[in-house]
């Protein structure tokens, strides 16, 4: 077999200056200015999660004050949770791949697109601003009255970045919707799509009801900070629960906004690395849809030890353990999908098997949560913090590089190198279960979150916890360098490395401006094999 | 009680741990079972099986029903403390927690209890959010400004047991611990008699009514201005609204704070209001004081 060459033509050489960066509307020049940017985020609230957990290595608080503890741990959520883990997979993996997936040009609207960007951009600036000029103590949940009446930090600025940023993604979520429903090639019906449009098509739907409500709520914060109008502060006659309902209604299906689009991706790794049709493939499309239902209707679990009504408690009991059904449902699919598959151990894959494990894991500590009389004990200490990193950590990071991996040779055209890719797959997976899980522990124990200081008896579990984040740490560090370096030195990859089947592995690695030369016409259902094109490199 | 939640944690371990092997077991032996031999090879082409989606749907669904009822019964047993409890008053402020014992003892950061008696914790703020958890009683409830919440336990064994703030709430929240102190009945009777000799937290109530002047209207003949409180708290009142309430804590509260917002059906809205004028902790006692008008034990001891 030919050794593959680079396309004369692709999307990475069709012009070079900064403008044409700046100004495009090519979908996957989106994608990576966007993966630019998230990439920059994550480093900065990684760094503070450093200063965390070397803070967190002694019971005594004497490595920073407890003003800038407080302001890390809040920034490191922020950071994290707005501009991270809510635009990572949608945002750079659902720009790039949405319109090829299902053989289109480009989204519906690429100008909106390019403004959904910079949107994003004022945002992150705004909050990076609120950052250097003083910081927030908050908590990246903004409890009131405590948000609005007692703390003297850069409340305002903050909530209005995250504010900003969530049109980004109201826009991009309304791309998406009108792209799918208008733009599939002919013959690309709805039970064809890779699974990764199925939950990128629920995530877009939890992004467009949900977001409006936090972005309300958190003006509302405002509000009551500048003009001390009464929403919630009980001393004017708000209600300070309020705050909490209304914060989680958005909150709590943002939890899926994160995990839903990890859940896609795994789908389209166990297929392409099983070369096999994921098992009960409705039954995985429905669940995801099943999952952004359920997700709007249990943001009360969030609220049992504060004050709501026992029978309200009840409610929001079963309806979380029912929202864990869809969940439960996936991973026994994946698993099944294995069955008799031609499972190859690259590294993509060795990460799909982490999120699976991690998931699983992340999952059922949930229902440790969703059981009320358990969850009283629990919630609010490290035991919350274990069960939802391993959510976020755990499958949300999981299956952002196992997708960046899996589809790097069609964003790049070429190939990162192996080796330290599996071996940086093996150290995140053993570096984050050594940081996350001894915390389930000592929060059974009892140690509270958000503590700067705490009692000596905890000090070994957080000992543990806080060597596994230096584990983490590097293993986070060693696939920005080995993915840089293979954008220059990199095996030139050809148009499907992995021998996979769906529509973005027909066109050129990297593709064209327009992705494909002729528009595809689609024959057959997704994850059919063998797939028709030339070779395998295997 | 911590019995109780610790079984139902144990139970929940056993669940996970076999559906974290199961998973695992199956993913490392297909992998290795299945890895791929040559490579053009492909897998086996099955599309799914209803049978095995409905198994591990209804499987998975009764096994979390058998969980929630179980949560739900626990949490009904945390809810609802018995009849008789030996009740302690909480405020909670930015930093520190102050306990108010009926017999008139003050504490902070520190609260002694007798084993073996239910202890219901009435629980306010005077600032933020606060919680008080007690790990080793698995017990946890937040504290809010303006509002009344409750948390009770019966300790079985003396002791001292941490005492924390688990809502986060500014800069000194890790500081914001304190302990439980479990004494034996005849100690905590002798600790109780060391106090400071101020008199009962109903009788602290007693002559704040007097101070204010609340006695001149809400008299115990019916001819005063305000309602009869003897006897009135637990009772329901009907109201000018035509709807009716119950005179719980919040109730004697808000028609202190704030009393046009609920006038007792045949009064006029004359009361001032008493927003800003007194503190969480006199009106704790006041409350006590109206709780304790008309019951029997009161009029005993206050019968000077």
């Amino acid at each position: 077999m030919a050794t593959p060459t680079l396309p004369a033509r692709h999307y990475l050489n069709d012009g070079y200056g900064v403008t044409s960066w700046l100004l495009t509307r090519d979908h996957k020049r989106i994608a990576l200015l966007y993966l630019a940017a998230i990439t920059v985020f994550f480093f900065v609230g990684g760094a503070m999660a450093v200063v965390i957990r070397l803070e967190l290595a002694t019971p005594a608080g004497d490595l920073v004050s407890d003003e800038t503890y407080n302001k890390l741990f809040t920034m490191h959520g922020v950071m994290m949770v707005f501009f991270f883990l809510i635009p990572a997979i949608p945002s750079v993996l659902g720009n790039f791949l949405v319109p090829i997936m299902i053989g289109a040009k480009d989204l519906a609207f690429p100008k909106l697109n390019l403004l959904s960007w910079y949107i994003y951009i004022v945002g992150g600036l705004f909050t990076l601003y609120a950052l250097v000029t003083g910081g927030v103590d908050t908590g990246w949940t903004f409890y009131t009255p405590f948000s609005t009446v007692s703390s003297t930090t850069n409340v305002i600025s903050t909530a209005l970045g995250i504010f900003i940023t969530g049109f980004s993604g109201i826009l991009t979520g309304l791309n998406f919707i009108v792209t799918i429903h208008r733009m599939r090639a002919p013959g690309m019906t709805w039970f064809r799509m890779p699974l990764f449009l199925w939950s990128t098509y629920a995530t877009s739907l939890i992004n467009v009801l949900g977001t409006p409500v936090i972005a309300i709520t958190l003006l509302l914060v405002a509000a009551e900070r500048v003009f001390h109008f009464g929403f919630f502060d009980p001393a004017v006659g708000g209600d300070p629960v309020l705050f909490q309902h209304l914060f989680w209604f958005y909150s709590h299906p943002a939890v899926y906004i994160m995990v839903l689009p990890a859940m896609g991706v795994i789908s389209e790794l166990v297929a392409a690395f099983c070369r096999k049709q994921v098992f009960g493939y409705t039954f995985v499309a429905f669940a995801s849809l099943g999952i952004a239902v359920l997700g709007f209707l249990v943001w009360g679990h969030h609220m049992f030890v504060a004050g709501q009504s026992v029978y309200a408690a009840l409610i929001f009991s079963i309806l979380s353990f029912l929202v864990a059904i869809p969940s439960a449902v996936k991973v026994f699919n994946w698993t099944a999908t294995m069955y008799k598959g031609a499972i190859s151990w690259q590294t993509p894959m060795l990460y799909a098997i982490g999120f699976i494990g991690l998931f699983t894991i992340g999952g059922l500590t949930g229902l440790f949560l969703a059981a009320v009389g358990l969850d009283v004990h629990v919630t609010d200490t490290y035991f919350i913090v274990a069960h939802f990193h391993y959510i976020m950590v755990g499958g949300t990071i999981m299956g952002y590089l196992g997708g960046l991996h899996y589809w790097w040779p069609k964003i790049s055209g070429r190939m990162y190198n192996e080796w330290l890719a599996k071996i940086a797959a093996a150290i995140i997976f053993i570096g984050f279960n050594l940081t996350f899980f001894p915390q389930f522990i000592v929060g059974y124990l009892g140690m509270p979150r958000r503590y700067h200081a705490y009692p000596p008896e905890f000090q070994v579990l957080n000992v543990l916890s806080s060597a596994g984040a230096s584990i983490l740490g590097v293993g986070y560090l060693i696939p920005m360098v080995y993915l840089m370096w293979s954008l220059r030195y990199g095996k030139v990859a050809g148009p499907n490395p992995f021998g996979a089947s769906g529509l973005e592995w027909t066109t050129t690695s990297p593709p064209p401006t327009g992705n494909f030369a002729h528009t595809p016409i689609v024959t057959e259902a997704a994850y059919t094999y063998p797939v028709a094109a030339e070779g395998y490199v295997a | 009680m911590a019995g109780r939640v610790d079984a139902l944690y144990f139970f929940l371990i056993a669940v996970s741990t076999f559906f974290s092997a199961l998973i695992a077991g199956l993913i490392v032996y297909y992998a290795v079972r299945y890895r791929r031999r040559s490579p053009n090879a492909v897998g086996v082409t099955i599309h799914g099986g209803l049978l095995l989606e409905l198994t591990w749907t209804i499987v998975p669904f009764m096994i979390t029903m058998v969980i929630f009822v179980w949560g739900a019964s626990v949490f009904f047993a945390m809810s609802r403390p018995p009849d008789e409890t030996l009740n302690v008053y909480v405020v909670g402020k930015q930093w520190m927690w102050k306990f108010q014992h009926l017999d008139g003892q003050r504490e902070i950061n520190e609260l002694h209890v007798p084993v073996g008696r239910a202890v219901k914790l009435i629980m306010t703020s005077e600032d933020v959010i606060h919680d008080v958890f007690v790990p080793a009683f698995r017990v946890k409830a937040d504290v809010l400004p303006g509002r009344y919440t409750n948390l009770w336990f019966q300790a079985t064994r003396p002791g001292r047991y941490r005492l924390f703030c688990a809502e986060y709430c500014g800069t000194r929240h890790s500081g914001m611990t304190g302990e439980v102190i479990v004494m034996e009945p005849t100690e905590y009777q002798a600790w109780l008699s060391g106090g400071s000799g101020e008199g009962s937290l109903a009788s602290a109530g007693e002559k704040l009514f007097q101070d204010l002047a609340c006695n001149t209207c809400h008299r115990g003949d019916a001819q005063g201005r305000g309602p009869v409180l003897q006897g009135l708290f637990g009772k329901t009142q009907n109201l000018q609204s035509g709807e009716t309430i119950t005179v719980d804590e919040a109730y004697v509260r808000e028609s202190i704070l704030t009393p046009g917002a609920r006038i007792t059906a045949g009064f006029q809205p004359i009361m001032p209001a008493f927003q800003g004028l007194v503190s969480e902790e006199q009106l704790l006692e006041l409350i006590e004081y109206v709780k304790a008008l008309g019951s029997e034990k009161y009029e005993v001891r206050s019968g000077k």
